[in-house]
């Protein structure tokens, strides 16, 4: 059964249609590109699926049950991990914390009294960190990471709670070109070893052509063509609205 | 109620005097308006939320009467007079912000707080000063002397100028907010100061520019209202509390929604001292109440982006060698004071350990949580009449009554806090303000149980607590226990959860984290925290009074804790020490102690920005 | 020489993020800075705007010292600058955004209009009464840079300009960033997408761990590979 259905959803904001009936799945173990022009509705997709806003119409289903409009505390309880666009950081906790705090909230123990949260999980949380390769920046506070540190560090709070599917708006944004790659090698080897599915959206070609099993491109908030890399690169819609001269040559 | 229900029915009979009444209503709301336009706009740009504006009205007031004097009277001197006010108002709101505030920007929103407050109580004594204990009866204003009759009633001119005098000014507001090349440099700012700067636009004129705009609208409501009511010594802080509702109401930074909401209160003003002379206050939070629980960002007010304000803070550390051995060392010298001090020092001890509670539990909402409440002391009292009500009506010994008061304040802390955390920042400042209000006209209104003014008295603490040094040791052990107990809390996933919620809401919600329960239950654990506070005090002083909730004492907790610094929990503990020494030993024996306190609460606001403990912990730790 | 950058530190707290960093641009010259993440790029942007303090070292503009003067007196003395996260002004609408931006114009350097600007990047022009907050990453990103422009800057400073644009769209920018040089405008950018940079700059200063490793020629960068593999992270 596909991990994630999304069936004709939409959303309007005033006179702007963002999201305009959008289907697609993803499947455990799949890994799913998201890609269009800026403002083709992808941030707005996620937002939907994610349960930070409601769809006009349309349905969201994880597993088979329909989650239309869940909040995203309710998602994440069904395993749904998210990164942000922007990405969002606990600015005054140390970035071992961070970690600390994600798995710490995905036993459902954010209440506890005691012990500190810095005695907690310490080693898991730093086996994440090393994962993403933040080892060095642990005792640091968050919000002393420089831009690209941060969405690592994003990553590994999602990733310690297991999630079974991922949802990454830009996840490499502000990267190096080889941390990008070396970014989405370890999503993929999560997404691989533990069945998880994976939609990311990203502007960089090398890395979704990289790294994404299936594409599936939005133009003004609609699916304009979806399939795998090749079939998407070979479009004559998506060059033109989007790839231009840049797309990479055939790999 | 008999006078309530003959007032309804002389109305009912009378329809013409409730539109008397009505009118008279939209006339003060026109000052209000004034008032509160200033405080939402200065708020609005600075962030910051100017508790000196109502002293701005006051200036404005004594100051026209004083003017209009000089300048003779007819129309000339009049006018002339309220021209001189507003501009010397305006002048006074450009040296505060030059030589306070300006400071203060990139501290956080409460120590700007702390020195407003500092401002009210120095201008308290400067107008004292300068114009005497007595009421000031100011002159009409000459033309609008008169009255018109409408519908047989007969309603001042004057009144039917200021009713005009609102929809005027805002409208010329408006439009220089969203008409004027300033206007839109101004919402800039609001929005983002960093960058504004960044693209040219010089910050600081701009900011005093809005600032003295905000006073000088203050200083016209308080010019205007010169021929209805004698300039007095209490307008300022009057005058704060409604236009603070004003502002909460209306939403935040929206003009038009504070015109809105200063006809509302007006009008139920007009009605309310009628009905329920004792009750308008109570009448008036009320509405915000209502209001803010359904639109928590009040009539028009939007929920914007957060502002982009202050540095986050630094993680928590544990606490290092040095301090677990300052710490005991503390503690252990404590204990001996019994041994060297007498009956009076260890009185004032008890004072500092529950003041030192009272403003621990305060922190945990202000620091970890990021949530201002005004009116802490609503649980400080509520345990302090929990203790007392046990002890009257049920003869409660004291171990119970100290139950009691925990969970009494810690009840109230959950209905509270369950409204209170779907608002945020300033809106939630409000609320808690309104509740707290609620909770002092309670205490002092309902006579029959709680004994109105005159409070409950004759309270003991049991026969084994009842020497000054038993009940030091006993206040020393709940006090402390109660602030590392705090203290613990925060370290814990608890309090983490709780300052993770207020830096990224969304990510913690993503993790699966109820934002809005934790910070519920942080409204729990202080507020019981509170209460124990509440009640130590009511057995340490043998009575409870309504004062124990109103909002001198809140304000007291802030101070502490703003002086202590926001930031570490040792904060509060050393910021009740520094307000007893401060305020009792001090300055009561000074003539102008308002002065001298809030001169002194101004320079430690803007010297200390991270407060006592964070100045002697940088001092500590530079080698 | 537009920017002479010479030997400055920077710190947050105590930590210093920039060690000694030098750097010059001239006229009309696309000047790019190259490094991994935290190498400090946009802590260097940043403190040539005045936002972040140094403690040791000149920064001059056009020959005269503007290390002591506050962020605002730079901007007016014709240094623009779009953040990485852009910081546009939520609640206001990008025609307000683009009125924030405006200075009156300034001898030696292009004056812009709205009109201008609009037609640099299209995508904006139906937007123009949409408040901020409603736009995309891409075109908040266009914005940012449009509003720096109405300041008619001589020194533009980029950070990250090609992060987060449609392939599209970065090709797009790449014209918009040569036909900003054509007028004269000298611009200082950050980047970590190689193949931008190489299309757009003319010379690049290569950053790690807050200090200068190597500049050149963008053409001796790219064929260094040994500063590329390692300072870079182009991989393999
Ligand atoms: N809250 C909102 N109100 C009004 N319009 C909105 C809102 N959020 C997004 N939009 C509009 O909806 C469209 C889709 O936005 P969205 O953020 O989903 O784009 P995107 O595909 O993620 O683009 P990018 O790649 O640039 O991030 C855009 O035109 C945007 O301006
Ligand atoms: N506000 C801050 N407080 C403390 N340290 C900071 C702060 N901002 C940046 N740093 C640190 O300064 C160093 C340089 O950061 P900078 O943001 O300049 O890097 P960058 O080269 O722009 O990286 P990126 O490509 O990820 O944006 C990093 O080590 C970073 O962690
Ligand atoms: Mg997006
Ligand atoms: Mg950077």
């Amino acid at each position: 059964m596909t991990l994630l259905a999304v069936d004709g959803i939409a959303r309007s904001f005033g006179a702007t249609v963002a999201v305009d009936g959008v289907s697609f799945g993803v499947a455990a173990g799949e890994r799913v590109a998201m890609i269009g022009p800026n403002g083709a509705g992808k941030t707005t997709c996620f937002n939907l699926i994610n349960g930070q806003i409601a769809p006009d119409r349309g349905r969201v289903a994880i597993d088979g049950r329909d989650t239309t409009g869940r909040s995203p505390r309710a998602l994440q309880r069904l395993g749904v991990g998210r990164t942000f666009q922007i990405s969002q950081v606990f600015a005054s906790l140390t970035v071992r914390e961070n970690v600390q705090a994600a798995l710490v909230a995905g036993q459902g123990r954010a209440l506890s009294p005691w012990p500190p949260l810095r005695r907690r999980e310490a080693a898991a949380a730093d086996r994440l960190l090393d994962q993403v390769g933040l080892a060095g920046e642990a005792e640091r506070g968050a919000a002393a990471l420089a831009y690209g540190d941060a969405k690592r560090l994003e990553l590994a709070m999602v990733l310690g709670q297991g999630p079974r599917l991922l949802l990454m708006d830009e996840p490499t944004a502000g990267m190096g070109i080889d941390e990008r790659h070396a970014l989405m090698e370890l999503v993929s080897g999560v997404v691989r070893g533990r069945g998880v599915g994976l939609l990311f959206t990203e502007h960089d070609m090398d890395v979704v052509f990289g790294h994404a099993d299936r594409i599936v491109v939005l133009h003004r908030g609609r699916v304009i063509a979806a399939g795998t890399p090749a079939a998407v690169r070979a479009d004559p819609a998506v060059r033109e609205v989007y790839l231009g001269a840049e797309a990479p040559p055939c790999a | 109620m008999d006078s309530a229900l003959a007032t309804l029915r002389l109305m009912a009979a009378e329809p013409s005097f409730a539109l008397a009444q009505a009118l008279t209503g939209l006339a003060s709301a026109s000052s209000l308006f004034l008032v509160a336009a200033g405080l939402s706009i200065v708020f609005g740009v600075t962030r910051v939320v100017n508790f000196a504006h109502g002293s701005f009205f006051m200036v404005g007031a004594y100051l026209a009467v004083t003017a209009i004097g000089w300048l003779g009277g007819g129309a000339a001197g009049f006018w002339g007079g309220v021209v001189v006010a507003v501009l010397g108002v305006g002048l006074l709101g450009v040296l505060v912000e030059v030589a306070i505030l300006r400071r203060l920007y990139a501290a956080p929103e409460l120590f700007q707080l702390l020195a407003t407050f500092g401002v009210v109580l120095v201008i308290q004594d400067g107008a004292l000063f300068l114009w005497g204990p007595e009421d000031l009866l100011g002159p009409r204003a000459p033309g609008l002397r008169g009255a018109v009759e409408i519908f047989g009633q007969r309603i001042p001119t004057y009144d039917l100028f200021l009713i005009a005098v609102g929809p005027v000014v805002l409208v010329l507001l408006w439009l220089a907010f969203r008409r004027t090349r300033w206007g839109v440099l101004v919402r800039a700012a609001t929005a983002d100061r960093e960058m504004t700067a960044a693209l040219g636009v010089d910050e600081r004129r701009l900011f005093t520019g809005v600032f003295a705009l905000g006073a000088l609208l203050a200083g016209l409501g308080g010019a205007l209202q010169v021929p209805r009511e004698t300039a007095n010594l209490h307008m300022d802080l009057n005058v704060i509390a409604e236009a603070f509702v004003v502002v909460v109401v209306g939403g935040m930074g929206s003009v038009v929604g504070a015109y809105l909401a200063a006809l509302v209160i007006g009008v139920v003003h007009a009605f309310g001292i009628l009905l329920f002379p004792k009750l308008t206050l109570v009448l008036v939070f009320l509405i915000m109440a209502v209001v803010l629980v359904i639109r928590p960002a009040g009539l028009l007010g939007e929920r914007g982006a957060a502002s982009r304000q202050g540095a986050p803070e630094a993680p928590l550390r544990p606490a290092s060698a040095r301090l677990r051995w300052t710490a005991a060392a503390l503690f252990a010298a404590l204990l001996a004071l019994p041994a060297v001090a007498g009956g009076y020092v260890l009185v004032l001890a008890v004072d500092v350990a529950i003041l030192a509670l009272f403003a621990a539990s305060l922190h945990l909402l202000l620091g970890p949580g990021g949530m201002i409440s005004f009116g802490h002391a609503a649980y400080f009292g509520i345990g302090a009449y929990g203790a007392g009500l046990a002890w009257k009506w049920l003869a409660a010994p004291m171990v119970l009554g100290l139950a009691v008061a925990p969970l009494a304040a810690g009840i109230a802390g959950a209905a509270f806090g369950w409204l209170c955390a779907r608002a945020s920042g300033v809106y939630l400042a409000m609320l808690t303000l309104a509740y707290a209000q609620i909770a002092w006209s309670v205490a002092a209104q309902w006579l029959a149980v709680t004994g109105g003014d005159n409070g409950v008295l004759g309270l003991w603490p049991a026969p084994w607590a009842a020497s000054p040094a038993a009940y030091y040791y006993l206040s020393l052990v709940l006090c402390g226990g109660g602030i590392l107990a705090l203290r613990l809390l925060v370290h814990a996933p608890f309090g983490q959860f709780l300052r993770a919620g207020r830096d990224a809401p969304r990510r913690a919600e993503a993790l699966g984290v109820a934002v809005g329960a934790q910070q519920w239950l942080a409204f729990i654990v202080a507020g019981a925290f509170a209460g124990l506070a509440g009640g130590l005090f009511a057995y340490a002083k043998g009575s409870v009074f309504p004062t124990y909730l109103a909002i001198p004492r809140s304000v007291d907790g802030l101070v502490m804790v703003l002086l202590g610094g926001v930031q570490s929990l040792s904060g509060p503990v050393v910021g009740a020490l520094a307000y007893v020494g401060l305020a009792d030993e001090l300055a009561r024996g000074v003539a102008l102690w308002r002065l001298v306190l809030g001169a002194a609460i101004i320079v430690l606001a803007v010297a200390f920005r991270r407060g006592l403990a964070g100045a002697v912990g940088d001092a500590a730790a530079r080698p | 020489m537009r920017l002479t950058v010479d030997a400055i530190d920077a710190y947050y707290g105590g930590a210093r993020a920039l060690d000694g960093v030098s750097l010059a641009a001239g006229v009309g010259e696309v000047v790019a800075l190259l490094g991994r993440n935290g190498a400090g790029k946009s802590t260097t942007l940043k403190s040539v705007m005045g936002l972040v303090a140094t403690r040791a070292g000149t920064i001059a503009l056009d020959g005269v010292a503007i290390g002591g003067l506050a962020a605002n007196a730079r901007a007016r003395m014709g240094i623009g600058y779009v953040p990485e996260e852009r910081r546009i002004f939520a609640g206001l609408t990008v025609a307000e955004n683009l009125e924030v931006g405006r200075q009156p114009p300034r001898p030696g350097a292009p004056a812009w209009t709205e009109a201008r600007i609009l037609a640099l990047f299209p995508a904006l022009a139906p937007l123009r009464h949409r408040p901020g907050e409603r736009l995309s990453g891409g075109e908040q990103q266009m914005l940012a840079i449009a509003r720096t422009l109405m300041g008619n800057p001589g020194l533009l400073l980029l950070d990250e300009p090609s992060e987060g644009l449609a392939p599209l769209l970065v090709a797009a920018m790449a014209d918009a960033v040569a036909r900003l040089k054509a007028e004269g405008l000298t611009v200082l950018l950050s980047e970590q997408n190689l193949r931008f940079a190489a299309r757009v700059a003319d010379r690049g200063y290569v950053l790690a761990r807050g200090r200068v490793v190597r500049d050149g020629t963008m053409a001796e960068l790219l064929a260094d590979r040994d500063a590329i593999g390692r300072h870079l992270s182009i991989g393999g």
